[in-house]
């Protein structure tokens, strides 16, 4: 809104008054937002006895890194207490390939859909939609049935093939909603030249694809990371992803609450999808917006 | 014949992942559904039996408890989230000096699971270390803040933690309609004299009607599958007060081994998504075609 510096009643002190109340409100907003991450770090980096002294605010006495290592390797969860490092793991072998698969589906199923409109394609298109949008709980029961016969139940296999079906309908909206975007004459004139389908994909497609790549991948890796349903419905024990070891260590009950090693946990856990967000943030909004407005 | 399969490439591609969703969605959704009138406990049986798990499932205090705590729940974190991020992105987008910081850290929650957040927000509300400690240890005595302990507000607290995730979205969301909006139209506005507030609320905000609906529609499709905020935050307690449908569902079907009731109360999720769900799609993808 470029000319609102000559408009009546935006200048003198209302103005300075009505900024300044602007800036306030942000800030308040921006304290509230932070709040709890502040609470968090400087708890990790407190020792127990400051921690029940109370001064939740305050920042710590001195930087004490040891809650960190203890939540690294050798906190207890369940039984066994090798800390979270193997669950760390767990996660990175389930998500990486999980977002791999399913990105790759998601776009070549996005681009015969757009760019070859077979009868049933809007149909089909449609299915996959609604299917992102079903509460999962409707499929668990039978998805551990199935990974049971399978023989994949409690892996990180099971969890990857679980990750990578409930992906496909978000994936395939992503890429589908970009594509429609490409011109069709751009295939139509490469057919007419003699490329095939998969050609025509590889050479023209997937090089005008790297936005697209890039807000699917950091989508379904923020979804997979962070997702705890299925991973608490499928897996116990060692194959736990990261998530459910984090909720098992915080809330076990047995012996003294160690709040500065939950809390260096808690972070250790958010703090890949929050790298991504920070260094991508532009296309984890743009992610966030893709799945819900017209595209 | 190696022609014909040429042509029928782009259906071959698309097959394996419409199957997968054929049978691991649409499926597996008649599959709970049949198990929803069996009389199934820790195995799955395939007698039918009628609506006898629906009548359990409704005359059980712990469901009537989740189901209509999902409307608490839903409609307070709806309508908060929407007023915070409406009100953040018209802010925002009055040429403030470092928006782009601003929009960083009112979204960041987005980015981390719901199980962390629960985590930081309890330490926070912890009764006898978290913030009532410290306002009571600073000498504000009367200072009290035990919502996460007492039955009657601990939803309520799942509320806050949950407008506190989403709301950066939502001014994400309008704040990237707004830079939409035709400039053309407020600049005639602006020259008729209309104010800063009669045009927001005049022009610019109802011409964003689709992006409340969008964000209605995501808003109440994260509210429905709420499970993990709850588990870390409350564990649905105290008692089960703060339970929500999808916690009761994984409680019946892997704790309990009530695999019937647990499938009905799914197919109950289920039909409260698809009445909100299925009419948006459907103006969508019509919407899609005309356009």
């Amino acid at each position: 809104m470029a000319n609102r510096d000559r408009l009546p009643g935006t200048d003198g002190k209302g103005r300075y008054i009505g900024r300044f109340l602007i800036y306030l409100t942000l800030a308040v907003f921006a304290i509230w937002y932070l709040a709890p991450l502040y609470v968090v770090v400087s708890t990790s980096f407190k020792d127990l006895a400051e921690i029940r002294g109370g001064a939740l605010l305050s920042l710590p006495h001195e930087f004490n890194v040891s809650a960190w290592h203890k939540a690294w390797s050798q906190a207890c969860i369940g039984v066994e207490c090798t800390g979270l490092k193997p669950y760390f793991i767990n996660s990175i072998s389930m998500s990486v390939p999980a977002v791999l698969i399913s990105t790759f589906l998601g776009s070549i199923t996005g681009y015969a859909l757009t760019k070859y409109r077979f009868r049933g394609a809007n149909i089909i298109f449609s299915l996959m939609l609604f299917g992102c949008f079903i509460p999962f709980q409707v499929v668990i029961l039978p998805m551990a049935q199935t990974l049971g016969m399978l023989g994949i139940a409690n892996t990180v296999n099971g969890l990857i093939l679980v990750h990578v079906v409930y992906g496909l309908g978000f994936t395939t909206l992503f890429f589908r909603n970009y594509y429609v975007s490409i011109p069709d004459d751009l295939v139509k004139a490469a057919t007419i030249d003699g490329a095939g389908f998969f050609r025509i994909y590889w050479r023209i497609m997937l090089p005008l694809s790297p936005p697209i790549i890039v807000v699917t991948i950091i989508w379904q890796f923020t979804q997979i990371w962070n997702d705890f349903l299925f991973g608490a419905s499928f897996t116990t024990g060692g194959a736990q992803p990261l998530t459910v070891a984090l909720n098992n260590l915080i809330n076990t009950t047995t012996g003294v609450k160690h709040y500065n090693i939950d809390m260096a946990a808690a972070l250790i856990a958010a703090a890949p999808t929050l790298f991504v967000y920070i260094v991508a943030g532009r296309y984890f909004v743009r992610g966030l917006t893709a799945g819900s407005v017209k595209g | 014949m190696l022609d014909r399969l040429a042509e029928r490439l782009p259906q071959i591609v698309v097959a394996p992942s419409f199957l997968l969703i054929l049978v691991f969605v649409y499926g597996f959704i008649i599959w709970t559904g049949y198990v929803s009138f069996t009389k199934s406990k820790m195995l799955p049986v395939y007698k039918l039996d009628g609506l006898r798990q629906y009548t359990r499932l409704f005359s059980m205090d712990r469901w009537d408890v989740a189901y209509s705590n999902l409307f608490v729940f839903a409609s307070l974190f709806i309508i908060v989230a929407i007023i915070i991020g409406c009100l953040l992105a018209v802010l925002l987008d009055q040429h403030i000096r470092a928006e782009g910081a601003l929009r960083t850290i009112y979204l960041y929650p987005m980015a981390i699971s719901f199980i962390v957040t629960g985590t930081a927000w309890k330490w926070m509300l912890n009764p006898s270390l978290g913030l009532e400690a410290y306002f009571q240890s600073l000498g504000w005595e009367s200072f009290s803040f035990n919502w996460i302990v007492d039955k009657d507000m601990s939803i309520y607290v799942v509320v806050i933690a949950a407008v506190w995730q989403a709301s950066g979205f939502v001014m994400a969301l309008f704040l990237s309609a707004l830079r939409s909006v035709d400039q053309e139209i407020i600049k005639a506005a602006y020259l008729d004299g209309a104010s800063n507030t009669r045009i927001y609320m005049g022009i610019i905000l109802p011409s964003m009607r689709p992006v409340f609906l969008s964000a209605f529609v995501i808003l109440s499709h994260l509210a429905i599958k709420s499970f993990d905020l709850v588990v870390a935050l409350t564990g649905g307690g105290p008692g089960y007060a703060s339970t929500l449908p999808a916690n009761f569902m994984y409680e019946m079907t892997f704790r309990r081994n009530q695999i019937g009731i647990g499938a009905a109360s799914a197919m109950m999720m289920l039909a409260t998504v698809a009445a909100i769900m299925i009419p948006y799609l459907y103006s969508e993808l019509r919407g899609k075609k005309n356009g």
